[in-house]
């Protein structure tokens, strides 16, 4: 049984690390915006590429690197 | 109980950061310099940053965000704390944390580690969580925005040059860093080659073959670049391939400023975007990595606590330990760059105002323990190693032999014999003169990861930190370049409107040529000089990074004096009179110092009384008159930092008089306060609920 919840806990901070990791390069940036547009829109939202150009034109439109 | 945890947190702080300062004689262990600092920001955060964030910011949890008002899905997206940490952490941790520390290693290892914990705590880590919750309480406004709408429009015209300024000289330096790493090293020439055209196949996977599969990307993307740090080794070992990739500095310097120029003008996705996925990833996992290494090894310090050269006459750079370290180390103590982050990007993401304290306070406690890191990897080495690779030519002379001479002659003794079969260890024909600071921050990386993870694999440490380093460096000088154009093409566009068009091509064109030739100016200087050039950046770009710390910090102090905070106006007062007196007093030197080592127009009257007496050597007399134009341009551009800097908190002191004897001041340009909705959120969450109304 405890290894049973040890194996659980790994698991658990083995999905929490690759979520994080997911969430901070990116990766998820357009099921975020998939969610994000079904509550909140109308119409069809952009699809895979054209949200993958939108979204690297506007991150380096800006101050996103530092010394 | 949380008090139990802090006296003791105290108490272990208390002893370990005696130690340091105690351990003058016999070397230290790395150890309690880690244990100090870990110290140091725990309590930090704990009780200054709580302290700060509650009473002096007043962060309100129950006040909306611009994040969860605007809510787009797009730019402002409520994003867990964590998450924006992560984000937060990438944007601000450059290659200017691992420099700074090595170089300012020269006064020995106490001075620059002293000021990257005070400073941190109490100047950088403030600043940047002063900022970030500013700009969040204001829809996410920059720097420059808040200086001109809380101060006036001199203020914001004064953050708009200083950062544009300031860009050309970091991407100048960094350039320089990389040109020195490069020069007559086939195996970090051909390995950095390489990283571009891996940086492009990871761009076209990303938008031709699987759109935005960021993760699968740079996990090919960073395999293919550690192959081609095992790549560059069997470069270097192939007779012919060799002596394609063996450079002097000046061709290697035509090729930086070349490939700055392309990798502005292509689009973001083909090269920019995806290389700074890999940079990241590295950066991550390196930053991880060192501090397990660091630990598992617990090296000795050799360096001594103090050196000779705090009164000034340092080989690496020349200037007394006051102010100079202060200046030297800018990045992981104070860095006004981070201002100019943590009002673009961030300010859109942060979710509830709670998390401004672990955002904004708790990523610069990151950034600066790397600069600790950085100083333990520079300060591991024999001295007497480490003053042979960061100490120009024209210091200690070109020859081997003289140069170990002089440096034994300093009290840190060292022999030709000893760098021969250091070179040799790290796959380089030689580590002689290799200014700048990154080959000697990869030799104490190598050392330690070597030591720690198995021998006998230097040489490809040694690369992969070169690499590591490179490819930092090379995605902020793309970075830097774009946004450069960006503000220059706001600017002509009060000219001539066509220039603002950030898309017109004629436009990107003439920006960005006029930005790459603004740094590739002072590499190609820097390049030229016999002393290596980074004696005079290194000192030009902390000063500018410094005084854009006092302009954040000016704008902080005018709205907490504005906002009716004016007795807590110490918090952010005190951290910008340190940087007014370092700066100004930095400055002042740097401009009417009769010793030709600090002073830039002693330095220049020098150089020309003796191309006059023709005492110089032919190549010599070929770049002085470049060298002299240069040093007389670097002693004005130093006199404007300083005009600037001062007019700013000039205009803040009159606002703050102003609101104090209760005259009219321009409004507060907050938000109004909404309640907000949010509910609590996992990392996991695609969103975050909101409240049920």
């Amino acid at each position: 049984m405890p290894r049973r919840a040890i194996r659980a806990g790994i698991a658990r901070a083995v999905s929490a690390a690759v979520a994080w990791l997911r969430a901070v390069s990116g990766d998820d940036a357009y099921e975020r915006y998939l969610t994000h547009h079904a509550r909140a829109h109308e119409g069809p939202p952009l699809d895979r590429r054209a949200f993958y150009e939108e979204r690297e034109r506007r991150k380096w439109s800006g101050v996103s690197r530092c010394c | 109980m949380n008090k139990i945890a802090g006296v003791l947190l105290a108490v272990a702080g208390a002893v370990a950061l005696g130690g340091v300062a105690l351990h003058r004689h016999e070397p230290i262990n790395a150890l309690w310099i880690v244990t100090a600092a870990v110290c140091v920001y725990a309590l930090g955060y704990r009780f200054y940053a709580a302290w700060v964030a509650a009473r002096v910011l007043v962060v309100d949890p129950s006040r909306a965000t611009p994040a969860e008002r605007y809510d787009n899905g797009r730019d402002f997206v409520p994003t867990h704390r964590w998450i924006a940490f992560g984000h937060h952490f990438a944007a601000i941790a450059g290659p200017g944390p691992l420099v700074g520390p090595t170089l300012a290693a020269q006064f020995g290892y106490l001075p620059g580690t002293l000021w990257i914990l005070v400073g941190a705590v109490l100047g950088g880590c403030v600043q940047d969580m002063t900022i970030l919750l500013l700009s969040t309480r204001r829809d996410g406004r920059s720097l420059g925005q808040m200086a001109r709408d809380e101060l006036g429009p001199l203020g914001g015209f004064a953050a708009l040059i200083g950062t544009l300024l300031i860009m050309i000289l970091l991407i100048a330096v960094l350039g320089l860093v990389i040109v020195n790493a490069m020069k007559h090293s086939p195996w970090s020439t051909s390995t950095i080659f390489a990283t571009i055209p891996v940086a492009i196949l990871v761009g076209l996977h990303l938008r031709r073959l699987r759109p935005g599969r960021i993760l699968e990307a740079s996990l090919i993307g960073v395999t293919l670049m550690l192959l081609a740090v095992l790549g560059g080794g069997w470069v270097d070992g192939h007779p012919l391939l060799r002596g394609l990739f063996d450079w002097p500095s000046l061709p290697l310097a035509g090729f930086v400023i070349g490939y700055g120029w392309i990798a502005a003008t292509l689009p973001v996705w083909l090269l920019l975007a995806p290389r700074d996925y890999l940079s990241t990833f590295l950066k991550l996992g390196t930053v991880a990595l060192l501090a397990v290494a660091i630990v598992i090894l617990h090296p000795q310090i050799r360096m001594p606590a103090l050196t000779s050269f705090i009164d000034g006459h340092g080989p690496i750079f020349g200037g007394r330990i006051f102010p100079f370290v202060f200046i030297t180390i800018a990045c992981g103590a104070v860095s006004g760059f981070h201002a100019l982050v943590a009002s673009g990007t961030t300010p859109k993401l942060i979710a509830s105002e709670a998390d401004v304290r672990l955002i904004g306070y708790g990523s610069m406690m990151l950034e600066s323990f790397v600069a600790i890191m950085a100083m333990i990897a520079a300060t591991l080495l024999d001295p007497g190693v480490f003053f042979a690779i960061n100490t120009g030519a024209g210091v200690v002379g070109s020859a081997p032999a003289a140069a170990v001479h002089t440096i034994s002659s300093w009290g840190f003794p060292v022999t030709v014999g000893q760098m021969q079969s250091l070179a040799h260890e790290m796959g380089e024909s030689t580590l002689f003169a290799r200014t700048g600071g990154a080959p000697s921050l990869a030799v104490g990386m190598a050392s330690i990861f070597g030591n720690t993870f198995g021998r006998g694999l230097l040489s490809v440490w040694y690369h992969f930190a070169i690499m590591f380093e490179a490819v930092f460096i090379l995605s902020t000088l793309d970075a830097g370049t774009r946004v450069g154009r960006f503000m220059l093409q706001d600017l002509l566009g009060h000219v001539y409107a066509p220039l603002g068009r950030t898309s017109w091509y004629p436009s990107v064109l003439l920006s960005s040529s006029l930005i790459v030739a603004g740094w590739g100016y002072f590499l190609y200087v820097g390049v030229i000089d016999p002393n290596g050039g980074v004696n005079i950046l290194w000192p030009l770009f902390g000063i500018a990074n410094q005084m854009l710390a006092a302009i954040a910090l000016s704008v902080a102090t005018g709205i907490l004096v504005k906002s009716g905070r004016a007795r807590y106006a110490a918090v952010t007062l005190v951290p910008l009179a340190w940087l007014a007196i370092v700066t100004t007093v930095a400055a002042w030197q740097k401009i009417v110092s009769p010793d030709p080592r600090i002073g830039l127009i002693a330095a220049a009257r020098e150089l020309s009384e003796h191309l006059a007496a023709g005492a110089l050597p032919a190549q010599a007399a070929a770049v002085a008159p470049q060298l002299i134009f240069n040093q007389r341009l670097d002693a004005w551009l130093t006199g404007l930092f300083t005009a600037v800097l001062w007019l700013v908190i000039l205009d803040m002191g009159r606002v703050c008089l102003r609101k104090l004897r209760g005259l009219p001041v321009a409004a507060s340009s907050e938000a109004p306060y909404q309640a907000a909705r949010l509910q609590p959120f996992a990392i996991s969450d695609r969103m975050p609920q909101e409240g049920s109304t």
